[in-house]
């Protein structure tokens, strides 16, 4: 297997030759992928707003945004303008310094989380150990965030919608984990880079989709759950309670929240992507079509075109799973709490565990088509 | 010192600053809920400090239960129960508060001389670093295999009891029954059989 391109060993190499010395150059390399990253986020977060503006339009036959660029692709970037520039307003019976953090607190490990976020071989921030669990790990701050929100906003609706957040958060985070826990028994590795590595290599049939039947669909509900997208949006149900925590916030704190759940949808997909749908493969083996056409495995030309590739084929799987979401949020009715509670913990926990125990009996007995 | 090293200092001091600053705000702070929240910041800058001994896993899992888990259950703890009333000066509450800050010193005072006197044996293997997983499972299967399977067993106990606790129905309006056979008993619906209550759950 050949690496690819390594872009920052060329950086800090060519940097070297320059006359600095090596860790210097490293920590000038450092911040440059992370700030890539957090655009890129942001970017795709607008992406997401456009497509939940003009999907839900289709799926209610309107237009949607229209005039705001070509095809209304500015929208988004207005609506974020509206909200850089609308009053901050803080309730005066609001506990001030909490009310601020609140937002902070939810919207930093989401965007800590694309750390581990692989676009190919090399073009990852670190390859973790950790890997996924990170992800899981971060996740579960936010319900802290969306506590302290719902609690200094001195509101009802603002601590019920909180603790609706913190419970639905804690409920699902346990099948997540478990579905996740699967994967990574059959990939013998936590990190994203090696659970892509393990699925490459056969197109699409190596995909761990046809192997985890049940655990892609547990994790795809539990995400949902995560993200707080419909059917699961009961921390902010509109008809009950006004907008849950975000109910007292105006301005750019609201804008955080706002950025949070979809940069944390864009993460999920992107995660879904990598763990079901083999992250940046090809549906057909790139290597075994450069054969056929007869190019080197080590041609220039050829790496440049699989690393675009691979950006591109992992983005349109998360893009795919967004427009998925996005379609469910405006055609599936809202489930009620003891629902959403009860599915959780009596179906999804139960069926989550047995996926496990299926996997590791699966993995002894098959060890060639389960990972062994 | 080069970089690496420099940065490892600053950001052990920082992270000392804030574990300290957080913990004196936990115990010191009349506000439980800013107690609460300062716990989790505890929690998260301690990870800090294990991510700097290069025991990442360590770290996540500190996060993952402490902040995700428990510090979150002691928020709804508290906010369920949301009262936000103030509390009335005990009097002579500062004998509680000086007995407390004896014990306080106390302990630090055996710590501290624990720590001073011990000679650490620094370890001479190779950093783990990313494998970090792969070590701790092999010593969980191997030499720390019995209290490994002794804690979750104990998790398994505290899992029971706490469905056992979340089961029992209380009655309020019956709180006045003999106090002999109640003694020991918490007040409590008699329980039907498991066949009848779960079919009448599918029912309804």
């Amino acid at each position: 297997m050949n690496p690819g391109i390594d872009l920052q060993e060329t950086f800090i190499q060519s940097l070297v030759e320059l006359g600095l010395p090596a860790d210097l150059a490293k920590a000038i390399w450092m911040p440059l992928p992370m700030l890539l990253m957090i655009i890129g986020a942001t970017v795709g977060v607008l992406v997401t707003v456009w497509l939940e503006r003009k999907i839900s339009a289709a799926a209610q036959q309107r237009i949607g945004p229209e005039f705001i660029g070509p095809l209304g692709v500015l929208a988004p970037v207005a609506d974020g303008l509206k909200l850089v520039f609308k009053e901050d307003v803080v309730p005066a019976k609001a506990d001030a310094l909490l009310f601020t953090l609140g937002p902070v607190i939810v919207v930093i490990p989401v965007f800590l989380s694309y750390l581990i976020v692989p676009f190919g071989q090399n073009l990852v921030i670190t390859d973790l150990g950790m890997g996924v669990f990170i992800w899981i790990t971060l996740s579960s701050i936010a319900p802290i965030g969306l506590l302290m929100a719902g609690y200094a906003s001195n509101n009802k609706y603002s601590l019920l919608g909180g603790l609706r957040a913190a419970a639905q958060s804690i409920s699902y985070e346990i099948p997540l984990a478990l579905s996740v826990l699967a994967i990574a028994m059959m990939s013998n590795s936590l990190s994203t880079i090696d659970i892509v590595q393990q699925q490459s290599g056969y197109g699409i049939l190596g995909w761990n989709i046809w192997r985890q039947p049940v655990g892609f669909i547990i994790f795809w509900i539990a995400i949902l759950a995560e993200c707080e997208r419909l059917p699961f949006d009961l921390p902010e149900a509109e008809e009950e309670l006004v907008a849950g925590y975000q109910t007292e916030y105006a301005g750019m704190k609201f804008g955080l929240f706002y950025l949070g759940s979809y940069v944390n949808l864009v993460l999920s997909s992107l995660l879904f992507a990598v763990l079901y749908l083999g992250g940046w493969d090809f549906p057909v083996p790139i290597n075994l079509l450069a054969g056929w056409v007869g190019i080197s495995e080590t041609n220039t030309i050829l790496q440049v075109v699989t690393a675009a590739l691979g950006i591109t084929m992992t983005l349109l799987k998360a893009y795919f799973l967004v427009f998925l979401a996005v379609l469910m949020r405006w055609t599936v009715p809202r489930v009620r709490i003891d629902q959403l509670l009860d599915l959780g913990w009596k179906f999804l926990l139960p069926i989550s565990l047995v996926n496990l125990l299926l996997t590791a009996a699966l993995k002894i007995s098959f060890p060639l088509a389960f990972g062994g | 010192m080069n970089l690496a090293q420099g940065v490892q200092i600053v950001s052990f001091g920082l992270l000392t600053l804030m574990v300290i600053g957080a913990s004196l705000g936990v115990v010191l702070l009349p506000n439980v809920v800013y107690a609460a929240f300062l716990l989790g910041g505890v929690f998260i800058s301690m990870a800090g400090l294990y991510l700097l001994l290069n025991a990442d896993f360590v770290a996540a899992a500190q996060v993952l239960i402490y902040v995700g888990a428990v510090n979150v259950l002691i928020l709804f703890a508290i906010m369920l129960v949301n009262k936000r009333e103030d509390f009335l000066p005990l009097k002579r509450g500062w004998i509680r508060k000086a007995a407390t800050g004896m014990v306080c010193a106390g302990l630090f005072a055996l710590l501290s001389t624990m720590v001073l006197t011990t000679s650490w044996n620094f370890s001479t293997g190779a950093i783990a670093g990313n494998d970090s997983i792969i070590v701790i499972a092999k010593h969980f299967f191997t030499d720390f295999l019995l209290p490994f399977e002794l804690a979750s067993v104990l998790l398994l106990m505290a899992l029971v009891g706490a469905i056992i606790l979340a089961r029992r129905e209380f009655i309020p309006e019956e709180t006045d029954m003999p106090a002999r056979d109640a003694a020991l008993t918490l007040p409590e619906r008699p329980r039907e059989l498991m066949s009848v209550s779960s079919s009448s759950e599918f029912n309804r």
